[in-house]
């Protein structure tokens, strides 16, 4: 243990006027760990499974990003290869391992689609988000060898894939779904949650679009 | 030692900012944008109201058990496969911060916005010992080409227009066609984007800082719109996050009320573009993400406040919102504060950091208009402790020399804190013993100035803090 640990915990202690094994403070704190409270919940996102989705595309654009609702997951590709077309891009896509973009039918599109993370080569890449929050729009992306962090960040469009049933409507919402897939106190390295493309306000308070990421973000909405 | 500071001469900053007019002209984005956004960001949430309770609820449980959180804090970064610093000062985090970036061999460090690493003067340390800095966040990134220090907390370059933009760019970016047209903002950002990109892609380590800290998975969070902090702390092998104590929340649940409240405070958004957070480094298996995550945990005076009657600051978020909304900031931009901490909220929070002899002037900027107050998402009563600085400030100018002796006599023994308990316990006993047929003193040798016109009440022969552990532990 070093020093300043010591130091900070006591000085902390000092000013607090505890000692730091008073049992009543472990067991709050135990407590409030254990519970994980809810607070305040907007009543905005309070919704059915219909109303949660029509608010997680209403967010969506509020944030500047583009949506294509899919009826199954056989349109995928080509609605990413439609997207590329409508952008003059290249018709190549870089994407993860996520099993849920396996067996599509890509080879009916003329897309070259490579795997792995990137190294900043790559003009557009597509993810799978493992959850929506309709509350703000926002796409909630886990790292791993499924869905690369850097392919979230380098490439300029970024194309999301989320299934409608995966939106919830609170932010709260999410964090006991990710404690059931990764186990109480545990967390994948990198959890994203993404509103919208890139954008800087620093030059005199203009939002402008495609600061350091994406300049495109692209949600494909499976309903099916 | 923090970060450089004119504080100190307050007055004489104040009075050339007013006079540039430059400055006030490019001041007007202030005003003009962020209140707006704000206003409409709050109104558009009818819950916000109970949120801001909440937050402070949420704040004001973590302060009071922060020994315990941030050791458990501390166990779930380490179970997680990261490590955690403790620096008591900000001499203690430069140094473990180019500890790391020795021990790779680092010559690029690239760094998301951090105002932890603004305070403790990172960047010139850094330099100073062979290792470049390179600050990512566009704002940042302006006010390090200009060798400048942030003038907002969360729009560093907002004391800037686009034609001074353009002249550093020009003036630092000679490897680019000197005929480029730069009229357009979007192209002075396209031309840093290019910039900074290669710089990410070769830096060895990434350094950002923390909006929160939590304890139930000891997560460290960032949140951004430019996406800059994210390619610091994915790309390079090394992530180290500098940071401070008092970003500490116990669970996710927590970091999410709050969350509701800082975006809409700071940009008027329900929600900044990217939220990341970032815990250990990466597993097995993943393809990308940093092989070594360290926290470093500044003090630099915070755990002095706790407990006091500045405690209440340490529940700030770094909004800004009271700045955007204080007409004496308005008036001035935030350099002429001295320090890094502009507006209200560094009026109150400076002269606890770097003491009252260097920013004690810093509480008399301020109108006592109550505004810093009533946007505050935190509910930090930020004008009464103004109001609280200047009766120190006031106290201590009615006998400078007798109260500067006192503090020394006073801080010689509170760095010994058991020396200075004993040394209390005696003195009041001995008072009550002496005083006790009185019931009061008339005259006490070094307190001339409050004996002559006041008693000095007798001791109950119990100290202070005594008393408050146990009406603590009575709780
Ligand atoms: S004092 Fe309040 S308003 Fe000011 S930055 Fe801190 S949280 Fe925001």
């Amino acid at each position: 243990m070093s020093e300043s640990r010591a130091t900070m915990l006591a000085s902390i202690r000092r000013s607090l006027g505890v000692k730091g094994d008073e049992r009543i403070r472990k067991a709050m704190v135990e407590d409030r760990l254990e519970r994980a409270p809810k607070g305040v919940i907007p009543d905005r996102a309070q919704l059915d499974a219909a109303g949660k989705l029509a608010l997680m595309l209403e967010k969506l654009e509020a944030a500047q990003a583009s949506v294509a609702r899919l009826a199954s997951y056989a349109d995928v590709p080509g609605a990413i290869a439609q997207y590329l077309r409508d952008n003059n891009l290249p018709a190549s896509i870089r994407r993860g391992e996520d099993s849920r973009l396996d067996g599509l039918p890509w080879a009916e599109t003329a897309l070259e689609v490579s795997k792995g993370p990137s190294a900043g080569h790559d003009l557009s890449a597509v993810s799978h988000a493992d959850l929506g929050v309709a509350e703000t729009g926002t796409l909630v992306l886990a790292s791993g060898a499924d869905n690369p962090t850097t392919l979230n960040f380098l490439p300029d469009y970024h194309i999301v894939v989320l299934s409608a049933a995966d939106v919830a409507g609170d932010l709260e919402s999410l964090w006991p779904k990710l404690r059931r897939k990764h186990g109480k106190g545990a967390m994948p390295r990198t959890v994203n949650l993404i509103t919208g493309p890139s954008r800087s306000g620093d030059i005199e308070q203009t939002i402008l679009l495609g600061a350091h990421g994406p300049r495109s973000l692209h949600v494909l909405v499976v309903e099916g | 030692m923090s970060a450089h500071s004119t504080a100190h001469d307050f007055k004489a900053n104040a009075s050339r900012a007013i006079a540039d007019t430059q400055l006030t002209g490019n001041l007007k984005a202030v005003r003009q944008n962020f209140i707006d956004k704000r206003a409409k960001a709050v109104k558009g949430l009818p819950e916000f109201e109970a949120l801001r309770e909440s937050g402070k609820e949420i704040k004001d449980h973590t302060l009071a058990h922060l020994d315990l959180y941030l050791e458990y804090y501390a166990q779930k970064v380490e179970e997680s496969g990261g490590h955690v610093h403790f620096a008591a000062d900000a001499e203690e985090a430069r140094k473990i911060a180019l500890d790391i970036c020795r021990k790779v061999g680092a010559k690029t460090v690239t760094k998301g916005k951090s105002m932890i690493t603004e305070e403790v003067g990172l960047n010139a340390y850094l330099e100073a010992n062979g290792v470049t800095p390179v600050e990512t966040d566009l704002g940042e990134y302006i006010i390090q080409l200009r060798g400048e220090t942030p003038s907002h907390i969360i729009a560093p370059a907002v004391h800037l227009n686009k034609h001074q933009i353009e002249g550093d760019f020009r003036r630092v970016h000679t490897h680019l066609d000197p005929a480029r047209d730069l009229n357009e903002k979007v192209s002075l950002l396209t031309e840093a984007r290019g910039v900074l990109r290669d710089r990410f892609l070769v830096a060895d380590v990434g350094i950002t800082g923390a909006n929160f800290l939590v304890a139930e998975t000891g997560t460290s969070i960032i949140v951004t719109n430019e996406g800059n902090g994210d390619l610091t702390q994915i790309l390079p092998k090394v992530h180290i996050v500098m940071t401070s104590i008092e970003k500490m929340v116990p669970t996710l649940e927590d970091a999410s009320q709050i969350l509701r409240l800082l975006a809409r405070s700071a940009t008027g958004q329900e929600m900044s573009v990217y939220t990341t957070l970032s815990t250990g480094p990466r597993r097995m298996g993943d393809l990308d993400g940093p092989e070594e995550y360290h926290v470093i945990l500044l003090d630099n005076g915070r755990s002095a406040m706790l407990g006091g009657e500045f405690q209440d600051m340490l529940r700030c978020i770094r909004c800004a919102a009271c700045m955007n909304h204080c007409p004496v900031y308005h008036q001035i931009g935030g350099h002429a504060y001295g320090w890094i901490y502009p507006g209200p909220m560094g009026s109150v929070l400076s002269p606890s950091l770097i003491g009252v002899d260097e920013a004690g002037h810093l509480p008399n900027a301020s109108t006592f208009c109550g505004r810093c107050e009533a946007v505050c998402p935190m509910k930090i009563p930020l004008p009464k402790m103004m109001r609280h600085w200047r009766e120190r400030e006031f106290e201590r100018n009615l006998n400078p020399a007798l109260q500067r002796w006192g503090l020394g006599f006073w801080a010689f023994f509170a760095k010994r804190p058991r020396l200075y308990a004993l040394a209390n316990r005696l003195a009041i006993k001995a008072m009550a013993l002496i005083g006790r047929k009185k019931g009061s003193f008339k005259g006490l040798p070094g307190l001339g100035a409050w004996t002559k016109y006041r008693d000095f009440a007798v001791p109950e022969g119990e100290t202070f803090q005594a008393k408050w552990k146990k009406a603590r532990a009575g709780r």
